[in-house]
């Protein structure tokens, strides 16, 4: 029942109030540049989380059973990053042939996702916070989870945008900036929530 | 010691290990790609100068061969190889002469300024600020923009102070067309050389006001041109390329020299004098013709 709840806390804390994006400032760089159409923006979350999860996973059992038995803990960043990046070469490599429109849609942000900080962001935290393994997983997949979240919303926002009057100086990626921001306020009030 | 060694041997075999992996699945997802790709690639400039509008020279190869793009999408890379690319697609070779940028402004210096401008040293920004540090709003504003968006070395702010282009480094890709906030870089025919230089479409009092080389839209070169290759147009004079046999009588009338090769004072002068040599001829040889009309009535 304690495990259920935990992973409950996690579940939630990850969506909401700790959303990555929002409130740990975590991959930004993918969630301001394909933020411009709900699709792609979509089709990157799905990416995110699949490879958040699988990262998770993986960098639990490199870590717990190669780095620390052997007494190498310090190099976690280094041998994470390794993982990550095969990856998401992986991935795309799977993408490529599974679902060539997504692959084109995503276009260079997709090899970006190895350098997204979120993803070495999850498994560093992971860490840090001695998660078992099924704990590791779902905060891996509830983090991208809550980066899917915040980037479509932000996507319909922006798709919404056009349509709005504002000054001509704002054009671009200033108003995109300010209405992350404003995300990130209203994201604030989910800072309280506890489950018990 | 020991830690420094199982380090590297742990990492090392990670790596292998990964690097496997991803051998193996790269031929389990192995995507059939058309061999004609590599080769039009081949062909292509490689500069990743984005001045066909797609996202690199892989990019614009897969577009050609999709047919979406033309053969000779890629201006860097020349008429050879694009005749090259041509026949990869089994298209006849393209035939079109080598185009150049120009820039249609050589105010700089000439060129009232309304303010000093101390902001970031670009034209965007420059332009952002009460519309540009020019009386002229048409003016290059030689902040070098276009300068930065050449891949191949071709732009410089002349001593003037506006920008111009090298032709013979100018493979004409277009970035500097697309980095000028004023849309003042056009592609010319790298063989014409007689080229106006104002983009002025102001009134004639506006625009005189404002610069000491600007085009007015007097008209006089367009009645000069002897092959209507020149035309006052929106109140600036263009040149019809297709027409022009480079003659330079334009640049003889131009009271601004706002077309070059600007004509020196003499060869100005010595135009003028043979016009006015040949009209009072056909005046003489006019009144001569009435007088003998005259005496064959009679």
């Amino acid at each position: 029942m304690d495990q259920i709840f935990e992973l409950l806390a996690i579940t939630l804390g990850a969506i909401l109030a700790n959303n990555f994006i929002f409130s740990q400032f975590l991959g930004i760089c993918p969630f301001l540049g394909v933020s411009k159409k709900v699709d792609t923006a979509v089709g990157m979350g799905i990416a995110v989380t699949f490879v958040m999860g699988l990262a998770s996973a993986v960098c639990f059992v490199v870590n717990n059973f190669v780095l620390v038995p052997l007494g190498l803990g310090y190099m976690q960043t280094v041998a994470f990053i390794l993982v990550i990046a095969s990856l998401v070469q992986f991935i795309e490599m799977f993408l490529q042939k599974a679902m060539p429109s997504l692959y084109t849609a995503l276009g260079v942000y997709l090899p970006l996702i190895t350098t997204n900080c979120a993803v070495l962001g999850v498994v560093l935290l992971n860490v840090q916070n001695s998660y078992s393994f099924i704990s590791s997983v779902v905060y891996g997949i509830t983090g991208g989870l809550g980066f899917l979240l915040a980037i479509v919303l932000f996507a319909s926002i922006r798709e919404r945008l056009v349509f709005a009057e504002y000054p001509k100086a704002f054009e671009g990626f200033p108003i995109a900036l300010v209405t992350a921001g404003l995300m990130a306020l209203a994201f604030m009030g989910f800072s309280g929530l506890k489950i018990w | 010691m020991t830690n420094v060694i199982y380090a590297i041997v742990v990492l090392g075999v990670l790596g292998a290990l990964f690097g496997l992996i991803l051998a193996i699945a790269s031929k389990i997802f192995e995507v059939k790609k058309d061999p004609r790709e590599e080769a039009i690639l081949s062909h292509l400039a490689g500069a990743n100068c984005g001045g066909c509008g797609y996202p690199g020279c892989g990019g614009c190869a897969a577009a050609i061969l999709a047919g979406d793009a033309p053969v000779t999408a890629c201006a860097p890379a020349g008429a050879e190889n694009a005749a090259a690319i041509a026949e990869i697609m089994g298209m006849a070779a393209p035939t079109g002469e080598r185009e150049v940028a120009f820039v249609r402004c050589t105010g700089g210096v000439n060129a009232k300024k309304r303010y000093d401008y101390v902001g970031v040293k670009d034209c965007i920004s420059a332009t952002k600020v009460a519309g540009g540090p020019l009386e002229c709003t048409f003016g290059c504003l030689g902040f070098g923009s276009c300068v930065n968006a050449c891949q191949f070395g071709a732009m410089s702010i002349g001593e003037n102070g506006t920008a111009v282009v090298d032709p013979e480094k100018c493979t004409n890709c277009g970035a500097c067309m697309k980095a000028c906030p004023r849309h003042l870089i056009v592609s010319v025919p790298a063989s014409k050389k007689v080229h106006v230089t104002c983009a002025n479409q102001d009134k004639g009092k506006a625009a005189m006001s404002v610069c000491s080389s600007s085009c007015i839209g007097c008209g006089l070169c367009q009645k000069e041109c002897k092959k209507d290759a020149i035309h006052v147009v929106n109140g600036v004079a263009v040149v019809d390329y297709e027409k022009c046999v480079g003659c330079k009588l334009c640049t003889k009338v131009c009271p601004r020299d706002a077309i070059i090769p600007v004509a020196t004072a003499e060869e100005k002068e010595k135009y003028k004098a043979i016009k006015k040599a040949q009209a009072e001829k056909a005046a003489a040889a006019k009144k001569a013709a009435e007088e003998a009309a005259a005496a064959s009535a009679q």
